[in-house]
C-alpha cells in the first residue's frame, strides 16, 4: 500500500485520449448497474487495462462519467490493491500468498522472484525492475488453492509453480 | 416520572407521529417512533442517543452528531440493552408483579444508530459498558499522537475527556505508531493533520450532506486511511472552517486561529455575527480584550449549529491599530466627551427644523437607530440607511450585508427600500437647505454612493461617528469614535425578523463609547430629559414605542431571541 502524497501539486484535468471503442465500452458496462456510481469499480478496471495505469485524468473523466467527485474514485482506487496510479512492467508476476499457496512455499516463490530480478524481497505492494520488463507483487487468492503455489504472469495462471518452474517462466519473458 | 422528549414536530405530511416508553438507566422517557432527520427532514426512527439524551444522558461519542446523518464508524456510544421478552404466544412475558420482563440482549449496540423500540431498557453506566469504552477509547489512541502540549485542540478535544473518563494511565501500546501527512495543506482556510484524525467522518459528511460540496474523503486502507481532498482539488466553499468545530480532535485545525492561544484562557462571550442579514448566532473567543476567534452556537431558529468562512474571519479589524480613539470637535479643539458633547449639543440646539439630516447605519444596533430617530424627531430631521448589497448563497450566507436592515426599517429609520432618500438629502445640502448632516457609521465619500463632487463642501456642520478612519471622518467637525459590536450590547433584527441580542466581549480601544452611551447623553443634553440608564430599561423603552415590537422585554430575548413580523 503506497502512502498517498497529499501534498500533491495541481494536477491539470486534461481528458485522456480515450479510443471511440473504449468509450462505448464503458457507457455500455455503466448501464448494467441501478446507479451510474456502482460501475465504478468495472469502469476502473476498463480504463487501468487500456492505460495500464490510472492516471489523475483517467480518474477525473471515470468521476465525471459516473457523476460521482474525484475524490470518491481516488478512496476506491486507493483501496483495492488491484487498481495501481503508476503502470506496471511489460510482465507482472502476481504470487498468490493467501493460506494454501503460503504453506506451499509461496513466500519462498516470491522471495527467489525478487532476487532474482534484484528487487527487494521485504518491500510492500507492486514493485517494477529499472528496465521496466518485470513487476512483482504479492496478491491475495487467485483461485486455484488444489495446486498451490500459484503465480499469474499478465493473464496467464501457473499453477504449483516450483522454484525451477518460475525460473523457466522468467526466462521465458525475459 | 416521564419525560416527553422535546424535539421539532416532523413535517405536517408524515401525521402524528405514535410515541411510545422505553427506560434509560431505570428512568422512563416517552419519546417518538421517528424523528425527523437533521438534514433531509426525513422520518427516521428515533435512535437510543437521542432517546438518552432526552433525559439528559450523555453517551460518549465521537463519530454520532445530532446534525449530520448518523456513520456509526466510531463505536464509543456501545450500549448494551434489553427489550421484553416475548412468549412463545408472541405476548409479552410477565414478571410476578405484572411488570414486562426484559431479555437483556447478549451484545451491545451502538446508541447513535440503533432504533428503540417500546419497552426498551437502556443501560449507560453499566460496568460492561465502561469497559467498552475503555476498549474502543484505547483501541483510538493506538495511532493517535501524544501530542497534546502542541495541539489546538487541547482544551476543547472530546478524546482527552473521555481519556480522562475512561483511559488509563499508561499506554499498553509498544509497536510502533503508523505515519501519517502532518501539516495537510487541505485548502486556503484548513490544515489537516492526518495523524490525529480518528476517521469519525464528520468534516466528510458535513460538507457532503450539508453544504453539498462533496470535497473530501478517505483514501487508502486499513490502518493507513486518512482524510484527504482529491490532489489538486482545494477544500475551498463558504463553510470549510466548520470542520474544525465539528472536528472532535485535533485533526483539522484553523489555518488562522493554530497556534494562537490555548483555547482554556479564551472567555467566550455570546454574540452574533454582524457579517450579514443572517445574524449567525456565534461565541466571540477572547482574551485580555483581544478578540481571537468566532466560533458558531447553535440556534436552530437561524443557523442551525453553523456559520459562513467569511463571517468567522471578520475580526481582525476589531484591533486595528488605527481604531478612531478619541472624541474630537475641530472647531474648538475640544478632546474630551463632555466637551464635545456639549459643543456640538449648542451646535444642534441652533439648527434650525429641516436643516439636519442623518444618515443612519444598518450596521448599528437596534437601540442606537432607535435614540438616531429620536434625535432625528427633536431636530426635525430627515433620515435614511444606506444598502450594502454584496454575494448570497442558498445557504447561510444573506445578500443584505447589513446585519440590522429591518432594525432600521422597523425603527423608521428608512423606508423599505433603503437610501432612496439619500439623493434628496443631497440635493438639499447642495441647495443650501440642509446645513447640518449627521452620520453614523457610514463612509458617503466612498464612489458606490456615486454623490456630485463637492456636495460636502456646502454643509455647515458634519457630524460623524465611526469605528475606523476613511474619507468622511478626515472631513468631520465633530468626530465620535463608536465601538465594535463585540465591544458593547445591543440586538439586531436578521432578515427574518428575528430580534437578537448581543454582548460585549471586550473593552473598546480609548474613550471609544458604545453609540447609546453618546447618543444618550446627547439627547438629555437637547431635551432635558434623562433616558433609561441601562441598556434593558432602553431596549424595553424601544419596544414600548415601536408597534412592530410591542410587548417585547430584554429579557425575552434570550439567547436564541424572538420573531418578530416584517
Amino acid at each position: 500500500m503506497r502512502p498517498l502524497n497529499l501534498m500533491a501539486v495541481e494536477t491539470p484535468s486534461v481528458n485522456p485520449d480515450l479510443p471511440a471503442a473504449l468509450v462505448a465500452e464503458i457507457d455500455e458496462v455503466i448501464t448494467h448497474y441501478p446507479q451510474k456510481r456502482s460501475a465504478a469499480v468495472m469502469v476502473l478496471h476498463a480504463l487501468q487495462d487500456h492505460f495500464g495505469c490510472l492516471t489523475p485524468p483517467a480518474m477525473e473523466w471515470a468521476a465525471a462519467r459516473l457523476g460521482i467527485e474525484p475524490i470518491q474514485v481516488l478512496e476506491l482506487v486507493t483501496f483495492y490493491p488491484m487498481f495501481r496510479q503508476e503502470p506496471a512492467g511489460r510482465f507482472h508476476l502476481r504470487i498468490c500468498r493467501t493460506l494454501s499457496c503460503a504453506l506451499a512455499g509461496s513466500h519462498a516463490l516470491h522471495g527467489q522472484l525478487c532476487r532474482n530480478l534484484g528487487l527487494d524481497p521485504e518491500a510492500h505492494g507492486l514493485q517494477t525492475t529499472e528496465d521496466g520488463r518485470f513487476s512483482v507483487e504479492f496478491v491475495e487468492c487467485l483461485a486455484a488453492c488444489g495446486t498451490p503455489p500459484v503465480m499469474m504472469c499478465n493473464d496467464r495462471c501457473h499453477e504449483a509453480v516450483t522454484l525451477e518452474r518460475a525460473e523457466a517462466i522468467l526466462n521465458e519473458c525475459r | 416520572m416521564s419525560t416527553v422528549m422535546q424535539r421539532e414536530a416532523p413535517p405536517a405530511t408524515t401525521g402524528t407521529v405514535e410515541t411510545f416508553t422505553v427506560k434509560v438507566n431505570g428512568r422512563e422517557v416517552v419519546v417518538p417512533r421517528t424523528t425527523p432527520d437533521p438534514v433531509s427532514g426525513q422520518a427516521l426512527a428515533t435512535t437510543m442517543i437521542q432517546a438518552c439524551a432526552a433525559v439528559g444522558v450523555e453517551v460518549p461519542h465521537y463519530c454520532y452528531h445530532p446534525k449530520l446523518p448518523v456513520a456509526g464508524n466510531c463505536r464509543m456510544c456501545l450500549v448494551e440493552f434489553g427489550t421484553p421478552a416475548l412468549g412463545p404466544d408472541r405476548q409479552p412475558v410477565l414478571n410476578p408483579d405484572g411488570s414486562l420482563q426484559i431479555r437483556k440482549s447478549p451484545r451491545p449496540a451502538i446508541a447513535c444508530a440503533t432504533p428503540v423500540s417500546p419497552g426498551m431498557e437502556i443501560y449507560t453506566e453499566t460496568a460492561g459498558v465502561k469497559q467498552m469504552r475503555e476498549a474502543v477509547l484505547e483501541f483510538l489512541l493506538v495511532n493517535h499522537p501524544l501530542d497534546c502540549p502542541i495541539c489546538d485542540q487541547a482544551g476543547e478535544c472530546k478524546l482527552q475527556e473521555y481519556a480522562l473518563d475512561y483511559g488509563r494511565s499508561a499506554s499498553r501500546f509498544e509497536e510502533v505508531k503508523v505515519h501519517k501527512p502532518k501539516a495537510v495543506d487541505l485548502g486556503p482556510r484548513i490544515m489537516l493533520d492526518d495523524e490525529r484524525c480518528i476517521l469519525c467522518t464528520r468534516c466528510i459528511r458535513f460538507t457532503r450532506d450539508v453544504v453539498g460540496d462533496d470535497a473530501l474523503g478517505i483514501v487508502n486502507r486499513g490502518g493507513y486511511n486518512a482524510i484527504a481532498a482529491y490532489p489538486g482539488r482545494q477544500f475551498d466553499n463558504n463553510y470549510t472552517l466548520n470542520t474544525v468545530d465539528l472536528c472532535p480532535v485535533g485533526a483539522l485545525t484553523s489555518k488562522d486561529f493554530r497556534f494562537q492561544m490555548r483555547v482554556w484562557f479564551l472567555k467566550e462571550t455570546k454574540s452574533l455575527c454582524a457579517g450579514c442579514a443572517t445574524g449567525c448566532n456565534i461565541l466571540v473567543g477572547s482574551r485580555a480584550d483581544q478578540v481571537y476567534r468566532f466560533t458558531p452556537r447553535a440556534n436552530d431558529a437561524v443557523n442551525s449549529g453553523w456559520m459562513c468562512d467569511a463571517g468567522r474571519l471578520n475580526y481582525r479589524w476589531i484591533g486595528r491599530e488605527d481604531r478612531l480613539q478619541t472624541p474630537e470637535s475641530r472647531r474648538s479643539g475640544a478632546r474630551h466627551w463632555s466637551a464635545v458633547l456639549e459643543e456640538l449639543a449648542a451646535v444642534l440646539e441652533g439648527a434650525p427644523p429641516g436643516s439636519v439630516a442623518i444618515i443612519a447605519s444598518a450596521r448599528q444596533t437596534s437601540e442606537e437607530l432607535y435614540l438616531l430617530k429620536q434625535l432625528a424627531a427633536h431636530l426635525g430631521a430627515r433620515t435614511d440607511s444606506l444598502p450594502r448589497i454584496g454575494e448570497e448563497d442558498k445557504f447561510l450566507v444573506h445578500e443584505d450585508k447589513n446585519p440590522n436592515s429591518n432594525g432600521a426599517r422597523l425603527l423608521g429609520v428608512c423606508y423599505t427600500e433603503m437610501g432612496i432618500n439619500l439623493p434628496y438629502v443631497v440635493q438639499d445640502i447642495e441647495a443650501g437647505k440642509i446645513r447640518t448632516l449627521i452620520v453614523f457609521g457610514e463612509d458617503l465619500t466612498r464612489e458606490e454612493w456615486e454623490l456630485p463632487e463637492g456636495w460636502l463642501d456646502k454643509l455647515e456642520t458634519l457630524v460623524v461617528s465611526d469605528i475606523l478612519p476613511n474619507g468622511l471622518t478626515k472631513r468631520a467637525h465633530f468626530l465620535l469614535p463608536g465601538c465594535a459590536h463585540v465591544e458593547k450590547r445591543g440586538s439586531f433584527i436578521n432578515a427574518h425578523g428575528r430580534v437578537q441580542r448581543f454582548m460585549k466581549a471586550v473593552e473598546p480601544p480609548g474613550d471609544a463609547r458604545p453609540e447609546v452611551e453618546l447618543l444618550g447623553e446627547l439627547l438629555h443634553r437637547l431635551t432635558g430629559t434623562p433616558l433609561p440608564a441601562s441598556l434593558e430599561g432602553l431596549f424595553n423603552r424601544m419596544c414600548a414605542d415601536t408597534p412592530a415590537l410591542k410587548g417585547r422585554t430584554w429579557a425575552d430575548l434570550g439567547d436564541q431571541g424572538v420573531t418578530v413580523p416584517v
